[in-house]
């Protein structure tokens, strides 16, 4: 790995991959804890359509998909948040229609075309510095806003009636939130691509879910999770030449495995205490 | 019965004049052209212990929220201690039914006590100050659940968490606790020692709780109000048959029998229905 290092795109991809793996960890905590995975996928295959209205107009990549990213998470906060049990069927619409609408806007693009095999899978190798730096901004935003509205955050996370009976802005919070979770989903794209974006973002959560006390501690624990398998990930992938997004997805399903054998290991351990203390 | 009665009674000498706590006008609720509270007047007192009954679909809950503040009425309104339910986050503590949502949270018992002392000045303050922190150790301390504090909810059994949602509650020192059908998921024995809870802190506030459990609302309520769109109010009633004939009659469509209002009005009212 160290040797890989040399290149200044490894550099890049690490730095890239780092900076993601916290930016995960502490989004991919708020969406598991209040069950939005469903609507993160939506919001991640409509922002196909900003690819495309992006390469349509001639803007860069980045602000396309971020700009449409966020609108479409707006609309479907908008829609989540007044029929809370209905609303996976419009966020399945949407889901599809984005990304028709990026195909097809890809379409009608004159010239040479984004690779759509690039956005499925990720291209963490090609990060560009101008894209890094455009990440950092936003990681550093995203960090900001939920240190400042952690116990806001928390207290809608449990139980989101109660939060607003105290006086927590639950609406705003939401909208937030889901903004959040639009513009993490345009930065992990990136890395692993449009197919695995919510495996990063829901793998390290629940890993340690089971472990921590408390939300901050959840984040913390994924952050350095998703580092964990985002690193061994590229590293496989530089030593086998493999596709790297794919890998990093390969990885974390290890680590899942793992923390499911843990588990059972543990309730053995538990069980075979029990039979000792009772002298079976 | 008679006992807690005559407990209320010396109560509402002892602060002789009784301020009103919620105050609710003329107020309508409909939700997509259907009505679901129609005409609702009522005045519950500091100090009164009011359960709401009724059959399903009859409102109970959307009366709750109102008083909360999550629903606006689509007329009237309503006041709890003279304000509109949106500025009251300190005076009112909530107890929501579903005591096992989200139940793979981490979180400690304490700190979904401390979600209840939630302030925005602590925002962007990962330690609350030790003062809240201790205020919540002693309410758990108080419901019985100060010894499973530092575990997590997940750990806890039906009767600890809910005794963690009232402590959450009551957190905030509130005036007035708000309990929708509290004891849903708890069995027998822990709803009687649940109830016998509720009536100790009923001393020192007012208590406004929704309940299909008529053996309950006989021994712990102080006066009871029937939903069903209307509304009727009874003070403080007499014996179980009384009860009985109000609960009945709010069951059938028909509006309750005036017959029922007058008798109780043989208590010393600790409350009373506007225009009723």
């Amino acid at each position: 790995m160290l040797d890989a290092l040399q290149f200044e795109f490894m550099r890049n991809a690490l730095f890239a991959g780092l900076l993601a793996s916290i930016i995960c960890g502490v989004i991919g905590t708020l969406i598991v804890v209040n069950r939005l995975v469903f609507l993160s996928g939506g919001i991640a295959h409509s922002a196909y359509g900003g690819i495309g209205l992006a390469s349509f107009l001639g803007w860069p990549y980045m602000l396309g998909a971020t700009l449409f990213a966020f609108a479409s998470a707006m609309l479907m906060a908008a829609i989540s948040i007044k029929a809370k049990e209905r609303s996976d069927t419009l966020i399945g619409v949407m889901w599809s229609v984005g990304m028709a609408m990026g195909i097809i806007l890809l379409d009608l693009t004159p010239g040479y075309n984004v690779d759509l095999m690039s956005y499925l899978f990720g291209s963490i190798l090609s990060v560009p510095r101008s894209e890094l730096l455009f990440m950092t901004f936003l990681g550093v935003g995203i960090l900001l806003l939920t240190s400042y509205y952690y116990r806001d955050l928390l207290a809608m996370s449990y139980d989101a009636e109660f939060a607003q009976v105290r006086g927590v802005p639950v609406r705003g919070l939401y909208f937030l939130l889901i903004g959040m979770v639009a513009v993490t989903v345009v930065i992990v794209v990136q890395i692993v691509g449009l197919i695995l974006v919510i495996a990063l973002l829901t793998v390290p959560p629940y890993i340690s879910e089971k472990y921590t006390r408390s939300l901050l501690q959840m984040m913390l624990v994924s952050s350095l999770l998703g580092m964990l398998f985002i690193t061994g990930g590229l590293w496989c992938s530089y030593t086998y030449d493999l596709t790297s997004g794919a890998t990093i997805i390969l990885i974390s399903g290890c680590g899942f495995m793992l923390s499911l054998l843990l588990d059972k290991l543990l309730s053995l351990k538990r069980k075979i205490q029990w039979r000792r203390a009772h002298a079976l | 019965m008679t006992a807690s009665m005559i407990n209320s009674a010396n109560i509402t000498d002892a602060t002789s004049t009784p301020a009103p706590i919620i105050e609710i006008a003329d107020l309508c609720y409909t939700k997509e052209g259907q009505d679901i509270l129609h005409d609702i007047n009522l005045t519950v007192y500091a100090g009164d212990f009011v359960s709401i009954i009724g059959p399903n679909g009859g409102g109970k809950t959307t009366l709750l929220k109102l008083i909360l503040g999550l629903i606006k009425p689509s007329k009237g309104q309503i006041l709890i201690n003279q304000k509109s339910p949106d500025h009251h986050f300190a005076t009112v503590g909530y107890v929501p039914q579903h005591v096992n949502h989200n139940i793979s949270f981490p979180a400690t018992a304490l700190d979904v006590v401390l979600m209840g002392a939630y302030s925005p000045e602590n925002r962007f303050q990962f330690r609350l100050p030790p003062e809240k922190k201790q205020a919540a150790l002693a309410i758990l301390d108080k419901l019985g659940v100060g010894d499973v504090a530092e575990r997590k909810i997940v750990a806890l059994s039906g009767g600890q968490r809910q005794r963690v949602l009232i402590a959450r509650a009551m957190v905030s020192s509130p005036q007035l606790l708000v309990l929708d059908e509290p004891t849903a998921s708890i069995d027998t024995k822990g709803q009687s020692e649940f109830y016998e809870l509720l009536k100790e802190l009923n001393k020192e506030l007012t208590i406004v709780m929704v309940s299909h459990d008529l053996l309950i609302v006989s021994n712990y309520a102080k006066s009871i109000v029937c939903l069903n769109k209307k509304m009727h109010y009874h003070q403080s009633f007499k014996s179980s048959g009384d009860l009985l004939k109000a609960f009945y009659s709010c069951s059938v469509e028909e509006i309750c029998p005036v017959a029922v209002v007058t008798q109780s009005h043989l208590a010393r009212p600790t409350s009373g229905a506007k225009n009723a």
